[in-house]
């Protein structure tokens, strides 16, 4: 059965026709031609197709469009503004934190969450916050070191850091 | 040593990746984020069986089903076998007699969707006739009348190797300690996030394009060419950006075949995208083996003479097996002076996936027997674990008793900092381990190896002259340059290499350079993404065509400034004379002056390694134009009630020859110790009736972030004659010493030798078992499979020797700027 769902994605309104069972997942990546969105397992283990949802991380491998209309949802493609780099993205690029940037969107994507919530997080904080994306190149490290520097930029800048 | 990097101005700086910014925006294209106009989705039809004769395929309710465009079994593929390496040629796309494995694919479907090309494949009626299945390297030579293959150096054995360098006998007739230890390494995967995906399109001219999640875009080339029965000419193959390989996207796949003949026959372009499930059986990780180890020492902790066998379980199919069985020995006596050697190994056939290449390709398994035992001989002889390896590394410039050359060691600058860095002179109080350092049930406890890795393989998959890596590279008046090597970047920043040299030789910023990779229409071939080589090989190759570039350019600049070109430089984007800077051009400027002067700029570049192959069988395997060294300290505790261990810190040094980059180094050593740890802790790819126990992310247990320690990293620079600038290789080293050093902390810190990896708590706890009974705490291995090696090949040992054609290789520029022939 296909349904009409009015979906608000990276702040613009859209409209698809999708079967209902469809996950979130695979509308942003076949529907919307949001191929940031990956996917790793398509059972909610990975954390790769995460995106925001209300602010707040989500797996969309296990959400439904149809549950989500009248919601913001956020994917990385929404992540810069005006051509501005969201801080997140800046420091992953200068340190190293994509290897093979397969992980990378979900990744930055809780972390923007974790960030949003106020003042800059531990070392520890980040590492639970991110315990449920998985990456298989960086040990974790240099995805650390990025966080931590772009929460420092953020907090400096009042906020969102450089981007206006 | 230490290397000045003041004369560079690229070299050594920690500049973001080229591909960086596409990354964490969410541009890169990854193979299964293409689609093309009337694209159709395809699946594959895999075996339930581990092993099963096919005695009928009826595809036609399948076919008749609404959205269905084409299925297609092993009847509508040419009827050859293929296999990476021209020795085990075993493998079919589509299983046309007998499946070997759970998950072999028999048939394949190409609908309008992913959900009709499923329910296809349901309706696909398949009779087997099951055979009895061998599911471990005991059953397969117990059963010598259940063949999985006809090929092979006896029943279920695919290979058996003996290599034996020097007089073994004398050798331990020498030694004042032998120890003889077993151990076991349990296979284990790759894990990458992005499942394998390819996209085919067979176009009405006869031309097949293949876009493909792979790391060796050119052997997929040579391969489709056999495979398919087309003229390798009419073929592209474009490697998209990889989302994690680590080995496992290195071999041709059945995916991959089934999308370019469901494309033919459709005249669609045919996606198919592996799922998470399929990825676990396609698999080609890491072996499990079984290994028996014999070394000799002197009372001062030098080493005499070493045995090394090992068994290896291959699983299905050949794949890389041969190589993996070689490497499960011949790299072992690079890195401390073993001056006599002696290896036997076996790879033997079951019916689980095949093994193949993982981060580190058959050497963590014996480096993990070599470095506990050394630990357990040192406290026997009552050495210090750290001062008796540093005084046995090996000579630099040297060969090995197996007739290696080495070039620079790092290793002894290596051990001194991780050392100091740990604090291990503080931590470490001694043997015997198991003593309370601590109070409570938590035991704290350090561990100590080293390890050694090739920087890539001195010979190529098939036996040929040509180079194993190539560039173009262009300028014109814009001032870009342009290079093209078919060099494949998994996300290690190979395209980033590729601009960070020439930039570094024109005096340009690598923005300045357009990086083309892995495309076999446009790019010069270079071998893949495996074995190291990459950085070395597509370096050496970039330099080369950046140096002859420069060359011409520095002519017509030279007869415009009226000066010798050998006084110009090129830096900050132009050239000039240093002496005379303001009337320096800009870089396009002089390629204008050298266009106009030599017509269009493109130049090749072309590396081949030193050939150096030891003049014997089995030779070709392990020779590489450099080794990088690692030293690595771990600091961990082990809960006593519940066997968890928690590692808090690890220390490692390694000898990267030169970091172009130290950020990509640094990044590269990083996920090493992390891939190490997840092996060394939890990741075991096992079976049960042929099917996987946990092939999902969630049951296959890998580090998250909270289980991943600090992880501090040192560099060591070496300035290495063989590679680009002097570097070596990251990418696979620092993993090796990782697994030892957990071991060898474990013991340090609750006095139970684990000798089998994965070291899990219920381990931990059996060992601290056994020992509370007043047995000896140790879990592991206690038999070793009754198996006849073949005669040894025996020849005479090299140790000591000096070092063999150092710079010295094919197609390298002579004094004259000319090749060589």
């Amino acid at each position: 059965m296909r349904v009409r769902v009015s979906l608000t994605v990276n702040g613009e309104q859209r409209e698809v026709l999708v079967a209902a069972h469809k996950t979130l997942l695979e509308v942003l990546r076949e529907d919307l031609g949001l191929t940031g969105t990956k996917h790793g397992c398509e059972l909610g283990e990975c954390g790769t197709c995460t995106v925001l949802v209300d602010g707040v991380p989500i797996l969309s491998c296990l959400a439904l469009p149809v549950e989500l209309e009248g919601r913001a949802i956020t994917t990385v493609e929404g992540m810069a503004r005006g051509g501005q780099l969201h801080p997140l993205q800046q420091a992953f690029a200068e340190l190293g934190a994509a290897q093979c940037g397969y992980c990378t969107p979900g990744i930055l994507l809780t972390a923007q969450a974790l960030l949003e919530r106020g003042a800059p997080p531990t070392r520890q904080e980040i590492r639970e916050a991110l315990a449920g994306n998985l990456c298989r190149c960086t040990g974790y490290t240099k995805i650390l070191d990025a966080v931590e520097l772009a929460a420092l930029r953020m907090a400096a800048a009042g906020g969102r850091g450089a981007a206006p | 040593m230490s290397v000045e990097k003041q004369r560079f101005s690229v070299i050594g700086q920690p500049l973001p990746k080229i591909d960086a910014w596409a990354k964490v925006t969410g541009e890169t294209r990854y193979a299964d984020d293409l689609v093309l106009p009337r694209m159709a989705y395809g699946k594959l039809l895999r075996s339930p069986h581990p092993h099963a004769l096919i005695r009928r395929i009826d595809v036609t309710r399948a076919r008749a089903l609404p959205g269905v465009y084409a299925v297609i079994t092993g009847a509508d593929l040419p009827r050859v076998k293929f296999g990476i390496l021209p020795v085990s040629q075993d493998e079919e796309a589509l299983c046309t007699e007998k499946v070997r494995m759970v998950g072999d694919a028999v048939a394949a479907v190409a609908a309008v969707d992913e959900e009709t090309a499923e329910r296809a494949c349901r309706l696909i009626e398949v009779d087997y006739e099951p055979l009895p299945a061998l599911m471990s390297i005991e059953e397969s030579l117990a059963h010598p009348e259940v063949r999985i293959h006809e090929y092979g150096d006896g029943p279920n054995v695919h290979k058996n190797v003996s290599l034996q360098f020097g007089d073994l006998e004398a050798a331990f007739a020498r030694a004042d300690l032998v120890r003889e230890d077993v151990f076991y390494y349990e296979g284990n995967t790759h894990l990458p996030l992005e499942q394998h995906a390819a996209v085919a399109q067979w176009g009405p001219d006869g031309k097949l394009t293949l876009w493909s999640s792979t790391q060796t875009p050119h052997y997929v080339h040579r391969l489709l060419a056999v495979i398919l029965g087309v003229p390798a000419a009419h073929i592209r193959v474009i490697a998209a950006p990889v989302g994690g390989g680590f080995g496992g996207k290195l071999d041709p796949f059945a995916h991959e075949i089934a999308a370019c003949r469901l494309s033919q026959l459709t005249g669609r372009p045919v996606k198919i995208a592996l799922t998470r499930e399929e990825v676990f059986y396609v698999h080609r990780g890491r072996h499990p083996v079984l290994m028996w180890i014999k070394t000799g020492f002197t009372r001062q902790g030098d080493i005499t003479g070493c045995h090394l066998r090992t068994w290896l379980d291959g699983g299905a199919y050949g794949s890389y097996g041969v190589a993996s069985t070689f490497y499960t020995g011949v790299v072992n006596p690079v890195t401390y002076k073993m001056p006599v050697y002696k290896f036997e190994a076996a790879r033997i056939f079951t019916n689980k996936p095949p093994c193949g290449p993982k981060r580190g390709h058959g050497t963590p398994q014996p480096r993990f027997a070599l470095e506990v035992q050394i630990d357990k001989a040192a406290e026997q002889l009552g050495l210090d674990p750290v001062e008796m390896r540093r005084r046995i590394v090996a000579e630099p410039f040297t060969r090995t008793a197996n007739h290696l050359t080495i070039t620079t060691i790092g290793l002894g600058e290596c051990i001194d900092k991780v050392v100091a860095a740990s604090g291990w002179r503080q931590k470490w109080a001694g043997w015997p381990g198991g003593r309370r350092r601590s109070s409570g049930p938590r035991r704290r406890g350090v561990g100590f190896a080293c390890s050694a890795y090739l920087t890539g393989a001195g010979t190529a998959i098939y036996w040929n002259s040509m180079p194993h890596s190539g560039v173009v590279l262009r300028a014109d008046r814009s001032g870009a340059v342009t290079i093209q090597c078919g060099a494949t970047d998994i996300g290690q920043g190979s395209d980033s290499i590729l601009a960070y040299l020439p930039a570094e030789v024109l005096g340009l910023s690598p923005r300045d350079i357009h990086v083309h990779p892995a495309d076999t229409s446009l790019t010069p071939v270079d071998l893949g993404s495996y074995s190291s080589r990459v950085t070395l090989m597509c370096g050496m190759a970039a330099i080369q065509a950046a140096e002859r570039l420069k060359a011409v350019v520095a002519r017509a600049v030279a007869a415009k400034l009226e000066c010798p070109p050998e006084a110009l430089a090129f830096r900050d984007g132009r050239v000039g004379r240093p002496d005379d800077w303001e009337r320096a051009l800009t870089f396009a400027q002089a390629v204008e002056l050298a266009e106009a002067r030599h017509g269009v700029l493109a130049f090749p570049g072309s590396y081949a390694p030193p050939r150096r192959a030891g003049k014997y069988k089995g030779g070709g395997v392990g020779p590489s134009p450099c080794y990088s060294y690692t030293a690595c300290v771990v600091e961990l505790s082990v809960d006593e009630e519940t066997g968890e261990i928690t590692v808090h810190d690890v220390w490692i040094a390694h000898d990267v020859g030169r970091a172009l980059n130290p950020l990509l180094v640094e990044g590269q050593v990083e996920g090493s110790v992390y891939m190490g740890l997840g092996e060394a802790l939890m990741e075991a790819q096992v079976f049960r009736k042929g099917l996987h126990k946990t092939p999902s992310m969630l049951e296959y247990k890998s580090p998250t972030a909270l289980e991943t320690p600090e992880i501090h990293t040192i560099l060591v620079e070496t300035d290495d004659p063989e590679g680009p600038f002097g570097a070596k290789e990251a990418g696979q080293g620092p993993l090796l010493p990782v697994l030892p050093a957990i071991a060898n902390a474990v013991y340090d810190a609750v006095g139970v030798r684990v000798d089998e990896v994965p070291i899990t708590p219920e381990k931990i706890l059996k060992g601290l078992e056994a020992r509370r009974q007043g047995k000896p705490a140790r879990v592991g291995p206690e038999r070793i499979p009754v198996f006849r090696f073949r005669d040894p090949i025996v020849v005479e040992s090299a140790f000591g020797l000096p070092a063999e054609n150092v710079a010295v290789r094919p197609f390298a520029d002579g004094p004259d700027g000319g090749a060589r022939p």
